[in-house]
Formats: structure tokens, sequence, C-alpha cells
């Protein structure tokens, strides 16, 4: 038990200062996001890169040739976990900006709410997208 | 409260490199996040079959699709190239104040100058079609 349960505004709080603020921050999630978002950062320096030129080769091919790229499981893994950190970054840096600018608690937490559940169906409809290609006859 | 000092806000600065690219490297994230429903719709029309993608490539290739993908292209390089300044900084590489607006000029320019080499690649073989 620390000064916190003394000086702190709830009197009989077994907390510390420290653990009840361990894990806050405007999100309430400290710097987990902060992290990821690193993370996220790392992962796609290569794979964006990776996805760019590779676009940049298969632009000009048809429908047969582009499915055949994708079916490649080195192409089929990449894309996967493209999708994965690229999703993700993108949710929790929208998340960013929706908690410096949206101060009403609620709206937050709705924009929060569906930012989460938005990013996460785009992500799972382009992951179906590319396991129907990779594994399509 | 409101009686009280406010702090000068952002209209009352002049603007910098180091705040123009900081903004520009948030706006860019959130244009980037409205690219990725296309990468969606491009991966959802390959695993729909042959005219589903033609329908793709048709809406891409149009004057409107080629300027947002111009434009998709600049915002991703810029966010990339300013992404790994933001990582050196993250591990504290490059906070001098002279380092800061070198490397905020480099940002724009190699930004620049691979949306250029992208888009001459991209229209010496015919545009996207």
């Amino acid at each position: 038990m620390g000064l916190g349960s003394l000086s702190g505004g709830c009197a009989l709080s077994l907390e510390s200062d420290l653990a009840r603020v361990r894990g806050l921050g405007s999100a309430k999630d400290g710097t987990r996001s902060f992290w990821h978002q690193r993370i996220t950062a790392i992962a796609l320096v290569p794979l964006s890169l990776w996805f760019v030129v590779s676009l940049l080769c298969v632009m000009a091919a048809n429908h047969a040739d582009t499915v055949a790229w994708i079916k490649a499981p080195y192409v089929t893994t990449l894309f996967i976990a493209l999708i994965v950190a690229l999703f993700y970054h993108v949710k929790i840096g929208l998340q960013e900006v929706v908690e410096d600018y949206v101060h009403l608690e609620w709206l937050k937490l709705a924009t929060r709410i569906c930012l989460s559940l938005g990013a996460a169906m785009c992500g799972l409809a382009s992951i179906v997208a590319i396991l129907k290609i990779s594994f399509g006859t | 409260m409101s009686s009280r000092p406010l702090s000068p806000h952002l209209q009352i600065y002049r603007p910098q490199l180091t705040s123009i690219v900081s903004i520009t490297h948030r706006a860019t994230g959130i244009f980037l996040s409205a690219g990725v429903l296309v990468l969606t719709y491009w991966l959802v029309s390959i695993a729909a079959g042959d005219n589903a993608y033609a329908a793709a490539r048709e809406c891409l290739g149009s004057v409107p699709g080629q300027l947002f993908l111009a434009a998709w292209s600049f915002s991703f390089y810029f966010h990339l190239c300013n992404g790994l300044r933001h990582l050196f900084w993250d591990v504290g590489i490059g906070f001098e104040l002279k380092i800061v607006y070198a490397s905020g000029y480099a940002v724009i320019a190699v930004s620049v100058a691979m949306t250029a080499l992208t888009w001459g690649w991209v229209l010496s073989q015919g545009g996207v079609h």
C-alpha cells in the first residue's frame, strides 16, 4: 500500500498511485497501442515495399496470371502477413486521430468500437479472398 | 476556466517545415487508410473471378482511379519515409534541430522522387489498364 491511499482521492483504496495510473492514458490502454503501432510499422516497412514493387510487376498481368502469382506459397504468406499488420496499424492510427480530436466520451467509445470491428471485418474479408485465390482451383 | 489565458493556437504560428511534415504524416495516414478499402476490393475482385477483376481494373484504370492511385502512391512513400524518421526518433537518433530539418527535407525529396519514378515506369507501360 503506497501513499496514494492516504493522499489520493479515495481513502478506502488499497491501490498505490502507480497501480492506479498504470495502463491508463486517453485510450485507457497505456503504452500498448504505442508499442504495437511501432511493431506493425517495422513489419510494414519490408512488407509494403514488397507489395508495391510486386504490384508494379503484376500490373499488366491478366486474371489467370495474377491468380497464379498469389497462389505461390510465399506470396500467400507475405500477403496475409501484410494484411494483418496493415489493418492493425490502420486501426491504431485512426484511433489515435480520434482520441486527439474527439472529446465526447461516448462518441470516442463508439468510434473506437466501429474502428475495431470495421478493421477486423475488412482485414478478414481480405484474408478470406487471399485464401480463396490460393486454395481455389 | 474560461477566463484563464489560452496558449496561442495553431493558426497563430507561422507554418514550419516540421509542423507541415507532421500534419502531412497524419493526413497521408488517413488517406492511406481509405486506400486499404481499395486493396480489399481489389483482392475480393480477384477471388470473385475474371469479370469482377476486369471491372475492378476498369475502375482503377479510369482517370479518377489513376489520380487516386497517384495520390495513394505519394502518400505511401511519404508515410513510409517519415515513418522511418519517427522510428529513428523513437530510439533517440536525429533529434538535433539541423538533422530534424535535413531529414524533413529528405522525406519530401525522396517521396516526390519515388512517386515520379513509379509513375514514369507505370506510364511507360501504358498506364494502369
